[in-house]
C-alpha cells in the first residue's frame, strides 16, 4: 500500500461525497413531495401507480398501519418469491431448463432478498432461471431496498413532527423511493455497465471449445440490469456464484471503482437527506462523521494488515500484499475497499474472497458487521440503526450534564429506551446464540471446511452476514443445507424486523410527543465531543459484546499465522 | 437538622450492616435484576465449594469466588441501606415529635370539645393557646402567632404567623410559642404534612422515575448480552478444546454485568431524595426532582420572591388642596378591616403619622368593609354615604368617574413618579373626590440579582410575575435582575403563561414558585412546583415540593440536586461499563492461555496466574462498590461551566476515561496481594 492508494481512496471519496450531497438535497424534496427535474417524468405514473394500489396520496397512517402494511408486502413478497422457485421448471424464461430450488433454499433465499440481505446458499447460474432472476429476484432487490428507506423516512417524521399519530404513508413513501430514486439511478447504471462488458441478454448459455479440446459452459443473462440495483440497493445477490469477482458481472477497473461507487452513493446520500429533512444539515454531517471514522479505522486496519505478506508464504519467498482469493484484476486496494465498503454498508456483493483475507482484514469485516450495519449501512436501516445507538449515547451523555436526555428536541424515556435497546440486543443476542447452536450440533460442523480458530471464523461470519441483512459470506462453510437454510431465514427475519419494527414503533411515540426548545442547557449534538461518545459507544458495545469469541476466532487465527502455523 | 453525633453515626451503620443480610432475600432483591443474578450465581458457586469439599476436590478458588460474590451483593445491599438508614433516622425524630397532641375542636355552635388530634379532618376548626403542640396542618383564620418550627425545619427562629395574607398555614408537629389562635384544618388524618414527611423519607417501596426506569432498560440490555457472552462463550470453548469451570462462568458474567450502577442505583436516588431533606425541602415525588434538572423557565412571584415580602406604606401623598390629615384619616379607615400586609403597613403609618400610636381605633358601626378583588383592585370601606376606597390608579379612577368625579392631573403624576421609582401607588378617594396617594415601597431582596445570574448560567429563565403595574414592574424587574416579567397577572394569567409554555411550539418544563392560595392553580399546572411551608395550605396541596425554610432562591439548590441525582447515574454507569475492558483483558488470556499460550500476549497486565486474574478481577468489582458509596449519596458535584459540552467533557474525562484505566492499576495492585498472600490457588 503506497501514498498512491491513499489518494485513490480519497479522491474515491471526495467524489461519492460530491455526489451524495445534491442526491441527499435531491431524495428530501422527493421525499416531501416537492417539485424536482424528474417530476414532469414521474409524476403521471406515481398517480397511476396509486390509482393502481388504491391509495390516497393525501391520507396518512399511523405507525400501526405503516407496520402493518409493511410487513404484509414482506409477507407477499416472500410467498411469491419462494412460490416462483419452487415452480420455475414449468415457467417460461429458463432456456437451460432449471428444475424448481429444494424448498429449504428457496424460503431461505425468499426471505434473503426479501430481507435486503441477499444472502445466497445457491449458486445463481447453475439454479435460478432467468424469470426467477428477474421478476423474483430483481423485483425483491428494488422492493426491499424501498422499504429500507421508507422505515427511516418514518423515523425522521417521529423526530420532525409533533402531536399527531401520522408518519406518512408506506406506499407513498415506496412508491417515491422506487420511481425518482432506485429506478433511474439503477437504469443508468445498468448502461454503463453494459458498456463496459457486463452481458444483458436472454439468449442461453455459450458452450466454447477450449485450446483443451473440452467444452466449457459459459453462464450468461441478463446480468447488467441486474447488476445495477444490486450495487445501489445494499444488496449484493450476485447473477453468478462468483458474484463481482466474475468477469461478465464486474469485467474490469472502472467497472469495480463504479460499483464501490454505486456501493457508497445512497446510503451515505441518506445521512444528508436526513440533515435536510430534519432542517439541521449539521446534524447530518455530525452522524456522517461518526460513520466515516469507523468507515476509516476499518479500512485503515485492512489496508494495512492485507499489504503485508502472509508470514507462512513469505517463509515459501512470497513477498508483496496478501494476493490469495484476491482478483489480479483488482488488486490489493480495491479488494480492501470493496470488502470494507461492502460490510459497512451491508451490500453483500463481494470481488475477492473474503475467506482467504488475513485474519485481522477478517476481523475488520465483522466488527463492520456486528455494529449491526451502521457505518452508512443498508439503505434507511443503517440509519435507522446508528440512530439507536446515537439515542442510547445521548441517554447517557444527557444523564451526564443533568438532563433528561434528549436528541433533536425529543425527551427519552422509558419506551423509547426499550425501543432503541431492542434492536441493539435482539440481534448481538441473535448472532451469538444461532453461532453457539450452530458450533455444538452436528449439523451445524459438518459444513464446515476449517477446523480450529478459522471455522469459528466462517461459522461467525455466517450469522453476522445474516443477522447484520449484509449477505456477503466468508467462504468455506457449505451453507446450502437444512441447517443453515432454516438458522439462517430465521437470522435475516430477527436482522431485518428487530430494526424496522422497533424503528417505525419509535417514530410513532416520538411523533405523538412534544419538541422540547434546544437551550444553552441542551447538549450539542453536532459538535465534536458528540462525533466522539458515539463513535465510542459503536465500538465499545460491539467489542464488549464480541471480544472472548473474536478473541478465540479471528485472533487466535493471527496468532497462529504468525506463530508460523495453521491451527 | 444535622444529626452527625459519632454514636448515631454507628447506629446507623449497625442498622445498615442488619439491612443488608435482611435484603438478601430473594424476593425483595429480584426490584434489582443485576444484583439478583449475582446472588443466584453466588448462591450456585456456593453449592460447588460445598460439593467440592465433600468430593474432596480443590474448593479453595470456588470458595474465594463464592465469598467474593455474596460481598458484592452485601455491599450493593449496604448502600440502599444507608442511604435509606439516613432518611429513616429523620423519620423517627419526626415520629417522636408527634406526641399525641390533644387538640380543642370548636364544635358548630361555638363550644369547645377536647378531642384527640389524629381524629380531626378537613374543614375542622381548632383553638391553639400558648405552649400547645399544633394538632395538625391548616390555615389560621384568626390571631397572630408565633411559632417554633425547629421540629420540622430545624431552625430554632420561631416564626410569626397570622390570620390573612400568604403567611397563615401552620403545620401539625410544631409548637405554639404565644398567642391564641384559630385555625381551620386543611387535610384529613393520614394525609398531614408530617405523615408525608415520614411515608416520603421511610419508604423502600418508592416510586422510581421515569429516567431511573430507562436507566434500568438500558442496564438489563446490557446484562442481557453478557449473560448471553457467557453462556455462549461455553460452547465456543468447547469447540476451541476449552473447557471452562462453572465458577469462572459466573465469576466473569458478574464482572462484565453493570454491577457497580446496579448496585448503586437505589442509593443515589434515596440519598439525592435525603440531601433535598437536608436543604429543608420536602419533595412529594422524586419525578418532580429530577424534573427540576430539566427547567427551563422559572415563573417567580415577585412578593416574598423577589422582594422582602411585603409591600410598606413609607408616604402620604395628599392632592392639592386636600389636609394630610384627611387624606391619612381617610387612609386608616378604609384599612382597618384590611387584613393585608399592606393595610396594616397603611394602619401602622397612619397611626404614626397621626401620632395615636398603641391606641386601638376601632371602625364606626355602621361601616361596612369592601374587601380586595383581583377584579376591582381596590378595597375600602362605606360608611353610610361615604365611600372610601383605596386602590390602583384604574382602579380609582373607574370609582370616580364613575361616582360623577374625575382624577386630577397632577395625582397622575405623583403616581407616575412613584411608579417610575418602582414604588407601587395607592391612590385613595372618598366618592366624587381624589384625597391623595400613598406610597408603598417594595424592596428587593439582596442577593436575588447574584441567585437569578447563576439561573441564567444554567439555561433557565426567570419570569417574575406580580400584580403590579407594568411601570412598578419593570423597576423592580430591572433592579433584580430577572429576564422577563409579568405585570397586572391575575391567577388565570399565571396559569395560562404557564400553560402556553407548556405547550407551545416548545415545550417548556416550568418551575413556578408561590406560596398565596391565588397560586395553587398555577402551582398545580407547573411541573416543578415549589410551596413555601409558611403559605396557604391550598398552595401545599397544589405543589410537588415544600421549602420548609420558605426561602424561594431554594429553586437553585432543587436543580442542582436534581441535576447531580442524574450525573451521578450516568457517571457511574460510564464507569461501570467502562471497567469492562480492564476485566475482559484480566479473564479472557486467564481462560484460554492454559490451551493456547498465544493468546498470553492479551495477559497485558502480567497478572500473575490464571485464578489470580479471575480472583483480582472479581475482589475489584466487588470492592469498587463501597469505594464509591460515599459518592452515590453525595452525589457527583454539578459543576456551572461555561458550557454543558464543558462539563460533559470533564465528566467523561473522569468516569469513562478513568473509568477505562483504573480498574488496570486496581487488578494489578490486587493481583500483587493475591499472590504475596498465596491465594492464586490453581482452579
Amino acid at each position: 500500500m503506497g501514498i498512491l492508494d491513499i489518494i485513490f481512496i480519497l479522491i474515491l471519496f471526495i467524489i461519492v461525497v460530491a455526489l451524495a450531497i445534491p442526491l441527499g438535497k435531491y431524495m428530501s424534496r422527493v421525499f416531501t413531495g416537492q417539485r424536482t427535474f424528474m417530476t414532469p417524468l414521474m409524476q403521471p405514473v406515481e398517480r397511476f401507480m396509486y390509482r393502481l394500489i388504491g391509495t390516497d396520496e393525501t391520507k396518512e397512517m399511523n405507525w400501526k398501519q405503516y407496520a402493518y402494511a409493511l410487513i404484509m408486502l414482506n409477507i407477499i413478497g416472500i410467498i411469491f418469491l419462494f412460490a416462483l422457485q419452487l415452480l420455475q421448471g414449468f415457467l417460461p424464461l429458463n432456456p437451460e431448463g432449471l428444475p424448481g430450488v429444494s424448498w429449504d433454499s428457496a424460503l431461505n433465499t425468499a426471505i434473503s432478498f426479501a430481507t435486503n440481505t441477499n444472502w445466497q446458499g445457491y449458486a445463481g447460474e447453475t439454479t435460478m432461471s432467468y424469470l426467477t432472476q428477474m421478476t423474483g429476484l430483481a423485483v425483491q432487490n428494488f422492493l426491499s431496498a424501498a422499504i429500507g428507506i421508507a422505515a427511516l423516512l418514518v423515523l425522521i417524521r417521529g423526530f420532525t413532527r409533533k402531536n399527531t399519530d401520522k408518519i406518512g404513508n408506506f406506499w407513498v413513501d415506496l412508491t417515491r423511493a422506487l420511481l425518482y430514486v432506485l429506478l433511474p439511478i439503477a437504469v443508468i447504471l445498468a448502461i454503463v455497465l453494459a458498456s463496459q462488458g457486463v452481458v444483458q441478454t436472454f439468449n442461453p448459455y455459450i458452450t466454447a471449445h477450449t485450446l483443451e479440446g473440452v467444452n466449457q459452459t459459459i453462464a450468461v443473462g441478463p446480468v447488467a440490469s441486474q447488476e445495477a440495483i444490486k450495487m445501489i440497493g445494499s444488496n449484493g445477490g450476485g447473477f453468478f456464484n462468483a458474484n463481482s469477482a466474475h468477469p461478465f458481472e464486474n469485467p474490469n477497473t472502472i467497472t469495480d471503482i463504479l460499483e464501490i461507487l454505486a456501493i457508497l452513493l445512497i446510503p451515505i446520500s441518506l445521512v444528508f437527506t436526513f440533515g435536510y429533512l430534519i432542517k439541521n444539515f449539521k446534524q447530518g454531517l455530525a452522524i456522517f462523521s461518526v460513520m466515516t471514522i469507523l468507515f476509516g479505522l476499518g479500512l485503515g486496519i485492512a489496508l494495512y494488515t492485507e499489504s503485508q505478506p502472509n508470514p507462512i508464504l513469505e517463509k515459501m519467498g512470497v513477498t508483496g500484499g496478501n494476493l490469495e482469493g484476491k482478483e489480479v484484476r483488482f488488486g490489493v486496494t480495491q479488494s480492501v475497499l470493496w470488502g470494507v465498503a461492502t460490510t459497512d454498508v451491508s451490500n453483500g456483493g463481494v470481488n475477492s474472497m473474503h475467506d482467504s483475507v488475513m485474519p485481522l482484514t477478517g476481523l475488520v469485516y465483522m466488527f463492520n458487521m456486528c455494529t449491526g450495519e451502521v457505518i452508512y449501512g443498508g439503505l434507511g436501516v443503517g440509519l435507522i440503526g446508528m440512530l439507536f445507538y446515537v439515542i442510547l449515547s445521548m441517554f447517557i451523555a444527557g444523564l451526564m450534564i443533568g438532563r433528561t436526555p434528549e436528541f433533536l428536541g425529543k425527551k427519552l424515556g422509558p419506551p423509547e429506551m426499550i425501543l432503541s435497546v431492542i434492536p441493539i440486543v435482539l440481534p448481538h443476542v441473535a448472532i451469538l446464540t444461532l453461532a453457539a447452536i450452530a458450533i455444538t450440533t452436528p449439523a451445524g460442523l459438518s459444513s464446515l471446511a476449517n477446523p480450529s480458530a478459522h471455522g469459528l471464523s466462517e461459522i461467525l461470519y455466517a450469522y453476522l452476514s445474516t443477522i447484520g441483512n449484509n449477505g456477503s459470506a466468508f467462504a468455506g462453510l457449505s451453507a446450502n443445507t437444512l441447517f443453515y437454510n432454516l438458522t439462517g431465514g430465521l437470522a435475516m427475519l430477527v436482522g431485518r424486523f428487530a430494526t424496522i419494527i422497533p424503528a417505525i414503533a419509535l417514530a410513532g411515540l416520538l411523533a405523538q410527543k412534544g419538541k422540547v426548545p434546544i437551550t444553552s442547557a441542551s447538549f450539542p449534538t453536532t459538535g465534536p465531543l458528540f462525533i466522539i461518545i458515539v463513535v465510542a459507544v459503536v465500538i465499545l458495545l460491539g467489542a464488549l459484546t464480541f471480544f472472548p469469541v473474536f478473541t478465540l476466532g479471528p485472533i487466535l487465527d493471527h496468532l497462529f499465522l504468525y506463530g508460523g502455523h495453521i491451527t | 437538622m444535622k444529626i452527625e453525633t459519632s454514636i448515631f453515626q454507628r447506629k446507623i451503620i449497625l442498622n445498615s450492616l442488619k439491612g443488608s443480610i435482611i435484603r438478601l432475600n430473594p424476593i425483595t432483591l429480584i426490584r434489582n435484576p443485576v444484583m439478583f443474578i449475582v446472588e443466584i450465581g453466588a448462591l450456585i458457586t456456593t453449592i460447588l465449594t460445598i460439593f467440592n469439599i465433600y468430593t474432596g476436590v480443590s474448593f479453595i478458588f470456588d470458595l474465594q469466588i463464592s465469598i467474593w460474590l455474596w460481598f458484592t451483593v452485601l455491599f450493593a445491599n449496604f448502600a440502599e441501606a444507608i442511604a435509606e438508614s439516613q432518611g429513616k433516622a429523620r423519620a423517627e425524630s419526626l415520629k417522636r415529635t408527634r406526641a399525641e397532641a390533644p387538640a380543642n375542636k370548636i364544635l358548630k355552635d361555638g363550644s369547645i370539645e377536647n378531642v384527640s388530634a389524629l381524629t380531626l379532618q378537613r374543614n375542622d376548626c381548632v383553638l391553639i393557646k400558648e405552649n400547645e403542640i399544633i394538632p395538625s396542618d391548616g390555615d389560621i383564620i384568626e390571631g397572630t402567632a408565633l411559632v417554633d418550627e425547629s421540629a420540622i425545619t430545624g431552625e430554632s427562629a420561631p416564626v410569626i404567623r397570622e390570620s390573612g395574607g400568604d403567611k397563615s398555614g401552620v403545620t401539625g408537629g410544631t409548637k405554639l410559642l404565644s398567642g391564641t389562635i384559630k385555625v381551620r384544618i386543611s387535610v384529613n388524618p393520614g394525609e398531614t404534612f408530617l405523615d408525608n414527611m415520614i411515608s416520603m423519607v421511610e419508604s423502600a417501596k418508592r416510586q422510581k422515575t421515569p429516567n431511573e426506569r430507562a436507566l434500568e432498560i438500558l442496564l438489563l440490555g446490557l446484562t442481557v448480552i453478557f449473560l448471553t457472552v457467557v453462556i455462549t462463550l461455553s460452547a465456543f470453548s468447547d469447540y476451541m478444546g476449552i473447557t471452562i469451570p462453572i465458577a469462572i462462568l459466573i465469576a466473569l458474567l458478574v464482572c462484565l454485568m453493570p454491577t457497580t450502577i446496579g448496585a448503586l442505583l437505589p442509593a443515589i436516588g434515596i440519598a439525592g431524595m435525603d440531601r433535598l431533606l437536608q436543604h429543608n425541602v420536602i419533595a412529594l415525588s422524586g419525578r418532580a426532582v429530577e424534573a427540576a434538572g430539566d427547567v427551563s423557565v422559572v415563573l417567580l412571584d415577585k412578593t416574598g420572591t423577589i422582594t422582602l415580602g411585603n409591600r410598606m406604606a413609607t408616604e402620604f401623598i395628599p392632592a392639592e388642596g386636600v389636609d394630610a390629615k384627611e387624606l391619612i384619616e381617610a387612609s386608616l379607615m378604609s384599612s382597618l378591616a384590611d387584613e393585608t400586609p399592606e393595610g396594616r403597613s397603611i394602619v401602622k403609618l397612619g397611626k404614626k403619622e397621626l401620632k395615636v400610636q398603641g391606641k386601638d381605633i376601632h371602625p364606626s358601626k355602621e361601616s361596612v368593609f369592601v374587601p380586595f378583588t383581583p377584579e376591582t383592585c381596590m378595597s375600602g370601606v362605606d360608611a353610610g354615604l361615604k365611600k372610601i376606597r383605596k386602590g390602583s390608579t384604574n382602579a380609582i379612577e373607574k370609582f370616580v368617574t364613575n361616582n360623577g368625579g374625575s382624577v386630577p392631573a397632577e395625582i397622575k403624576n405623583i403616581v407616575d413618579e412613584i411608579a417610575v421609582k418602582g414604588d407601587t401607588p395607592l391612590v385613595v378617594a372618598s366618592n366624587t373626590q381624589v384625597l391623595g396617594v400613598i406610597r408603598l415601597k417594595d424592596i428587593v431582596k439582596q442577593g436575588i440579582k447574584k441567585r437569578l445570574l447563576q439561573l441564567r448560567h444554567m439555561g433557565i429563565k426567570s419570569i417574575m410575575i406580580t400584580g403590579d403595574n407594568p411601570l412598578t414592574a419593570a423597576s423592580i424587574a430591572a433592579e433584580a435582575g430577572v429576564d422577563d416579567f409579568s405585570a397586572e397577572a391575575k391567577p388565570e394569567t399565571k396559569l395560562q403563561m404557564i400553560r402556553d409554555y407548556q405547550t407551545g411550539d416548545q415545550q417548556y418544563l416550568v418551575a413556578m414558585i408561590g406560596d398565596g392560595t391565588n397560586d395553587a392553580p398555577a402551582l398545580a399546572q407547573a411541573d416543578v412546583a415549589v410551596a413555601m411551608s409558611a403559605g396557604t395550605a391550598a398552595a401545599r396541596e397544589a405543589a410537588n415540593m415544600v421549602d420548609l425554610d420558605s426561602s424561594p432562591s431554594k429553586l437553585l439548590d432543587i436543580v442542582e440536586i436534581g441535576k447531580e441525582i442524574l450525573i451521578t447515574r450516568g457517571a457511574l454507569t460510564t464507569f461501570s461499563v467502562a471497567n469492562d475492558v480492564a476485566k475482559y483483558f484480566a479473564i479472557v488470556p486467564a481462560i484460554f492461555a492454559s490451551v493456547y499460550p498465544q493468546i498470553g500476549v492479551l495477559n497485558i497486565m502480567q497478572l500473575s496466574s490464571p485464578a489470580s486474574a479471575v480472583l483480582s478481577a472479581v475482589i475489584f468489582n466487588a470492592i469498587v462498590i463501597p469505594f464509591l458509596i460515599p459518592l452515590s449519596l453525595s452525589g457527583v458535584k454539578f459543576r456551572a461551566t461555561s458550557s454543558v459540552s464543558r462539563l460533559l467533557g470533564l465528566n467523561i474525562m473522569i468516569y469513562g476515561v478513568g473509568g477505562l484505566i483504573i480498574p488496570f492499576i486496581g487488578i494489578k495492585a490486587i493481583d500483587i496481594v493475591i499472590t504475596f498472600l498465596g491465594l492464586g490457588v490453581k482452579i
